[in-house]
């Protein structure tokens, strides 16, 4: 069986059919077994080269795209705010077209602004893939996510996944709950009022403001790193306060099944959203979601080179 | 279009059985002996074979298989992309005899890329090829030491093993493409 995907980019879950989707994870799925060999390293895109174009600090996204290229052979190029001559005042514009000019196959991006990866993709010839975009998306995190929970559950149509914490901020909340609905599963969010979307339910998910009742009948719950840099010091009082009310910890998990699955993207603030004992237990898919990480890039990688 | 059944489910139960005797013999037993399949139409040709050899020497032979798709050199000539399959070979392949099976040895290629994946694995202390069909038209320098039919096949010919484990029935078919 022959497949493609139809996109020259992957910028956001809303481009991606079922699918298409589908599609990503199957091949994610082949890509896991490369990473626990003795070699790691098929020559796939022997020649290629991709450029990760990180302008917001990161660096799980970065090492796990760098390495999905290393593990397919390519040639990748690191390029970060600091080290770019966008601290000599360059624009967007005229770093893309610099960058187009010495013709990589892939430009990887994450920016601190909202759309920025599709204004790239706009200006440059190249594939571009978005690696988080300001508050807005996080692609490739969410098709992480999304295998990770089709590996423990054996399938996402039907499950009730709950997701805690800063929704308004968080490009992982968005991208998880268009990703998670598409594929057919239930998404409760929950927060404090203040980091809630007005218009949240609108997205297809339910909204609750209490942990305990948010994660009652939840299979899978995916705490959201407080982003203490994008707090408006105002509205957040404290992070102690903050953890009382919504840190998954021993007391609050006994409100959800004994079988419940715990997920974090993060970074974590260990005690401020996640206890320690939550974030190293049994229960946790933390670990595994950083080792499909690298697979789903790989599966990415593979699939947007080549072709005319 | 013309559809010819070459083989049946009868005559590749009895090519399988001439080849496990033959892989017996050119090897003086099963010391060392693993088979490995490629992926698609080799993988189960593989077990089939470990089955028979297993049964007639008594013993458990290892049997893993292998997608050698992301070492094929026309794999980035287009954007369209085969689906890939599992590659499971669950022991190590150094100093091994390894037995690589195919359905259909066509131009060569796919054996080269098997090859290249395999040495990525180990090395192994030789690599014989067993194929159910030959059709001919090899691009590289390549040759199985066993061969089911050798099927003479024009090249806008199409060679297709039908496998109950993956279409339901046992046959070889040949057709204009």
């Amino acid at each position: 069986m022959v497949m493609k995907l139809s996109k020259k980019d992957i910028l956001g879950i809303p481009d991606l059919s079922r699918d298409e989707i589908n599609l990503i994870l199957d091949t994610a799925e082949s890509f896991l077994e490369i990473s626990t060999r003795d070699i790691k390293k098929v020559p796939t895109l022997r020649g290629k080269t991709i450029i990760n174009f990180f302008v917001e600090a990161s660096t799980r996204t970065r090492t796990s795209f760098e390495i999905a290229g290393k593990r397919l052979s390519a040639d990748t190029i690191n390029i970060s705010a600091s080290t770019s001559s966008m601290v000599k005042g360059e624009t967007l514009g005229d770093t893309a077209k610099t960058l187009e000019a010495m013709n990589p196959d892939i430009i990887v991006i994450r920016h601190n602004a909202a759309g920025a990866p599709h204004m790239l993709a706009r200006l440059v010839r190249q594939s571009v893939i978005n690696a988080g975009d300001g508050a807005h998306e996080h692609p490739t995190q969410a098709l992480l996510d999304l295998l990770t929970i089709k590996n423990e559950k054996g399938h996402i149509d039907g499950l009730h996944v709950t997701i805690v914490g800063d929704i308004t901020h968080s490009r992982v909340a968005r991208s998880n709950i268009l990703a998670l609905t598409r594929m057919g599963a239930r998404v409760t969010v929950c927060g404090p009022a203040m980091m809630m979307p007005r218009d949240i339910d609108k997205m297809g998910v339910s909204v609750s403001h209490h942990i305990e009742e948010a994660i009652e009948n939840a299979d899978i719950v995916m705490m959201l790193r407080i982003q203490l840099e994008r707090q408006n010091e105002s509205i957040f009082p404290s992070d102690r306060e903050y953890a009382r009310y919504f840190c998954l910890d021993r007391e609050k998990i006994k409100a959800a099944r004994p079988d419940v699955l715990v997920m974090h993207p993060g970074p974590m603030n260990r005690g401020v959203e996640i206890a320690p004992d939550i974030a190293d237990g049994i229960q946790s898919l933390i670990l595994k979601q950083v080792t499909n990480g690298v697979a789903v890039r790989m599966a990415l990688l593979y699939l947007l080179a080549g072709g005319e | 279009m013309k559809k010819v059944v070459v083989m049946d489910a009868d005559g590749i139960d009895r090519s399988l059985t001439r080849i496990a005797y033959e892989i017996l013999e050119e090897n003086k037993g099963v010391t060392d002996l693993v088979i490995i399949g490629i992926q698609k139409g080799g993988a189960p040709i593989a077990k089939r074979l470990c089955s028979k050899i297993s049964d007639i020497e008594g013993i458990s032979l290892q049997c893993g298989s292998l997608d050698a798709t992301l070492y094929r050199d026309d794999i980035m000539k287009s954007d369209r992309k085969p689906k890939l399959e599992k590659t499971n070979i669950p022991f190590s392949v150094d100093d091994k005899k390894v037995i690589l099976v195919d359905d259909v040895l066509f131009t060569g290629r796919t054996i080269r890329a098997a090859m290249d994946a395999l040495m990525d694995f180990g090395r192994p202390k030789l690599i014989q090829l067993a194929v159910l069909i030959d059709r001919g038209h090899r691009e590289l320098p390549i040759r199985a030491d066993f061969v089911g039919k050798i099927l003479p096949s024009a090249l806008w010919e199409e060679v297709s093993v039908n496998l109950t484990e993956t279409t339901g029935i046992d046959e070889v078919v040949i057709e204009e493409g």
